[in-house]
């Protein structure tokens, strides 16, 4: 089938095209279960290799390629034409600075991710037998869901709160910092839910729910969000709410 | 042009670099990391199922019988004191992996769970073992997140989007590299005591390729232009199960759970090919038998692909034949394999918990590569005479502890192990190292290169020269190979090297994120390493693990218990003209274990 392209671009280098501006790409041959990856790789490398744009794995799993693909934060190499149709419009994701066609700066975004503190923490002494700490299946299951992110950046550039306020942490590095804070091994809780109660942290969160469907894993972001609320409210992962301390985040 | 100075310089955050980074760093030493992708996006979080430790956690096991497996899953060709270094230093690493905060999943008892996997057997080939430590089916993404934060952690220095595309030598040493800053098209200088290349695979070579795009062999390419041999290129692994067409792996896990390959009369074939393990034999014995059943018509439709089905109601049936009480749900079905069951639902259509997977061998990982000893450090002839200042470790090294075939959930072993033996081997090397000047005019070769790829007015698109010499390695070195095919390789991709020297046309004249001259100057990589191993491949006249001849059917102990080096004969990196090689087959086999075990021998292998 035929398939016409309209994508958003942008070189900083020529002159007249460095301003925002769409440009039509018509590609046949398509079929329906190609990916828009391989769309894109065909326009560039059959039709105009000025074209620039992320990718590695190919397959939904390394997070380069999220861009904003008929209105919605995708993958690019997870969504298929059989499921956009014969008109596809492609545009960077919003929210973070275009540096070229589809490719955005990631530091802003990066520099969130650092900010909450997303590594492991324990510093009690290791087990004696010289073996792995225990950690039964049920408190491996708690954080589960909030391991699968892959940093793409679908859920905090579809974020309305995010847009407004670039300083606002977003909920990718909620994601990232929830994967740690209801892990029973670690022990920074406390510290990043101080960081994540501060004023650009989740209280920025007006729960529009946005990033959950614009999520390629399928995280329950805003569900992770509201545990994070709830424990910085409890002052603990799995504390007992404090009167106090619900007046004093009001 | 910019010059950085660290004591060390890791290319590549992988699980290899990352692992070395953690490591130099935490001896003392000033690194940097520099990548050509965000280290989140490395190759190593596509790593599915499992990482190989004879932990022990459901019945017994013992690092010995790993390094068994490893050197019998090798075909003889590993090297026995590498192999013993992997398994035995498997468990340490992937406890610490633990102690970093790995969420492995969990055995009732609240340890690392396992499972089986590929090759990996209980008391030397009698039974298959749980060895496989894993996290769902997305281990290798737990890895390098793990490695990733704790990095950040010990606020390692990172250069991200910065491409290396030289090494620099001087005095017979390594100096450091150049790259290309992508956002801008800089060229920057790092110069350094030591340099570790961690730049992973080539599948990029292949048609159908589990890898990723970025996968172009960077690291080995530029290294070899530098007269740095390439060791055992001849073998790459094509993994048994890809998906239909698109390559896209679907882990050995799904035959670790249950699952089976059937042919279009529904049989089971590996019983035939593999009496006693079946599924579970070693991959290049499996994608071997698919290519038989193919050819023999009993493909899907008569097609060139087989069915792997792992649907609860067939695994259950398998198992009660065996004779064993464990059955399987399709709910632990979806717990133990969300990640495939999701690409099979986005790119077939396909739920694998009701209907079967089609599959085909995909081209997967480089046995071979840049030699090294079991500290990472590069080894340049068959003396194991040491380059001073450069090491490399995880995929685009050749140790070699993979022999001729690579056994599965060994590579994210061989990352954690060798990078971290690689990064201490560092922080030792940088306290007594002097830091040896740059050498005159550092980036002008590699300038002048790019000059010529950038403003080459030919008629050749590189996307054009790409896929014909991936069709012609899939067709002739592939899982089988034979002379006369092989020789056709390499004329075809000889011609297509002429063009990529004379007939280019590129249409980004840009500097900044000019991916066209980047993807450009990886074919280039590319195309040198397609014809290495090519040339390797015809020269090994015998079949031993992932190199098939047919025209040389058995394996010869006498004559091939060594490894191949590759050198190149070209004056310089960029000199134009054949790619001529000279072929060194003096490296013997290390067979340490042999020497006081005698079941480490060489001997027919059955599985
Ligand atoms: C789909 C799939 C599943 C797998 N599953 C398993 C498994 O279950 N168990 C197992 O043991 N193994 C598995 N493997 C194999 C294993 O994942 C890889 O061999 C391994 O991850 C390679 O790691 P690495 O650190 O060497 O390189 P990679 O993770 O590939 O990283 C390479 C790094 O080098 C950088 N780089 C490359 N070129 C340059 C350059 N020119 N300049 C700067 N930086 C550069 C990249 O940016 C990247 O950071 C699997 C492989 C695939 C493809
Ligand atoms: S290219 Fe890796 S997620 Fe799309």
């Amino acid at each position: 089938m035929d398939v016409t392209f309209r994508i958003r671009r942008l070189n900083p280098e020529i002159p007249g095209k460095d301003k925002p501006y769409w440009q039509e790409f018509k590609l046949s041959d398509v079929e329906p279960t190609d990916r828009v990856l391989e769309m894109l790789h065909r326009i560039k490398w059959e039709q105009d290799g000025t074209l620039a744009f992320r990718r590695s794995c190919a397959h939904g799993v390394c997070g380069s390629d999220a861009m904003r693909i008929n209105g919605v934060n995708r993958l690019a190499c997870k969504v298929l034409v059989k499921d956009l149709g014969t008109k596809i419009q492609v545009e960077p994701i919003l929210g973070l600075p275009v540096l070229k066609d589809l490719i955005v700066d990631m530091e802003p975004f990066f520099a969130h991710y650092r900010q909450v503190m997303p590594f492991f923490v324990n510093d009690t002494p290791l087990p004696e037998d010289g073996r792995e700490r225990l950690q039964s299946p049920q408190d491996r299951e708690r954080f589960d869901d909030t391991t699968k992110c892959i940093l793409c950046a679908c859920c905090t550039t579809a974020c309305p709160s995010f847009w407004a306020n670039g300083s606002y942490v977003g909920p990718a590095a909620i994601v990232q910092a929830h994967r740690f804070i209801f892990d029973s091994r670690d022990q920074a809780a406390a510290d990043r839910l101080d960081i994540l109660a501060e004023p650009d942290g989740v209280w920025r969160c007006r729960t529009i729910f946005n990033c959950t469907p614009a999520c390629p894993r399928e995280i329950e972001i805003t569900k992770a969000i509201g545990e994070v609320k709830l424990a910085i409210m409890r002052g603990s992962p799995e504390g007992i709410i404090q009167v106090q301390d619900i007046q004093h985040e009001a | 042009m910019q010059t950085h100075q660290f004591d060390a310089i890791i290319v590549g955050a992988g699980g290899a670099g990352l692992m070395a980074a953690l490591y130099a760093s935490k001896g003392g030493a000033n690194v940097a990391v520099v990548s050509k992708l965000y280290p989140t996006r490395s190759h190593t979080g596509t790593a599915q199922g499992g990482i190989g430790a004879a932990l022990g956690n459901h019945e017994p096991d013992n690092p010995l019988w790993h390094a068994y497996d490893t050197v019998k899953g090798g075909d003889y060709l590993a090297d026995q004191n590498a192999a013993k270094v992997l398994a035995e230093n498997a468990i340490d690493a992937v406890i610490e992996l633990e102690h970093m905060g790995l969420p492995f999943d969990r055995t009732p008892e609240g340890r690392i769970s396992q499972r089986r996997f590929g090759g990996h057997t209980s008391n030397f080939g009698e039974k298959p073992v749980r060895r496989a430590c894993h996290a769902a089916d997305r281990t290798g993404h737990m890895i390098l997140q793990t490695l990733y934060q704790q990095c950040i952690k010990n606020e390692v220095k990172f250069f991200d989007e910065y491409h290396v595309v030289d090494v620099l030598m001087n005095n017979g040493a390594c100096v450091g590299v150049v790259a290309v800053q992508l956002g801008t098209g800089e060229l920057h200088v790092f110069h350094g005591k030591a340099t570790l290349f961690a730049t992973g695979g080539w599948g990029k070579i292949w048609q159908v390729t589990s890898n990723a795009h970025s996968l172009t062999g960077d690291g080995a390419a530029i290294t070899f232009r530098r007269g740095v041999p390439l060791q055992d290129m001849e073998f790459f692994q094509f993994h048994p199960t890809g998906i239909y067409k698109m390559g896209i792996l679907i882990t050995e896990g799904v035959r670790g759970e249950g699952g089976v390959l059937l042919n279009r009369h529904g049989e089971r074939f590996m019983e035939k090919y593999a009496p006693r393990i079946k599924d579970l034999a070693s991959r290049d014995v499996v994608s071997r038998a698919i290519y038989l059943e193919i050819r023999d018509g009993n493909g899907i439709q008569g097609k060139d692909y087989v069915y792997l089905d792992v649907r609860p109601e067939t695994v259950n049936r398998y198992l009660a034949e065996a004779g064993e009480t464990r059955r399987v749900t399709g709910e632990e079905i979806e717990k133990k394999l969300p990640d495939i069951l999701d690409f099979c639902r986005v790119y077939l259509g396909v739920d694998p918990v009701k209907e079967p997977m089609p599959i085909q061998p995909t081209a997967h990982y480089a046995m071979g590569g840049i030699p090294t000893n079991v500290d990472a450090e590069v080894v340049i002839d068959e003396n194991w005479t040491v380059l001073p200042g450069m090491y490399a470790a995880g995929e685009c090294a050749c140790v070699s502890c993979h022999g001729a075939n690579r056994l599965g959930t060994n590579s994210l072993v061989d990352l954690v192990v060798f990078g971290r033996r690689g990064g201490m081997k560092i922080a030792e090397y940088v306290k007594h190292a002097d830091l040896i000047p740059l050498p005159a005019n550092p980036t002008a070769e590699i300038e002048a290169e790019f000059k010529r790829i950038r403003s080459s007015k030919g008629k050749s698109k590189p996307g054009e020269l790409r896929g014909i010499m991936q069709k012609v390695m899939m067709d002739y070195v592939g899982v089988f190979r034979e002379g006369a095919g092989i020789q056709q390789a390499i004329d075809t991709v000889q011609e297509l090297r002429e063009r990529y020297q004379t007939d280019l046309s590129l249409d980004d004249q840009g500097y900044k994120f000019n991916t066209d001259l980047i993807e450009t100057w990886e074919l280039g990589c590319l195309l040198d390493l397609a014809q290495v191993t090519a040339k390797s491949a015809l020269a090994r006249t015998e079949s031993r693990g992932a190199h098939s001849r047919e025209d040389f059917k058995e394996r010869d102990d006498q004559n091939w218990l060594v490894h191949t080096l590759a050198f190149s004969k070209l004056a310089g990196p960029y000199q134009p003209g054949a790619l001529h090689l000279d072929l060194n087959t003096n490296k013997k086999v290390d067979l340490s274990l042999a020497e006081t075990d005698p079941r480490f021998a060489p001997k027919e292998r059955v599985y």
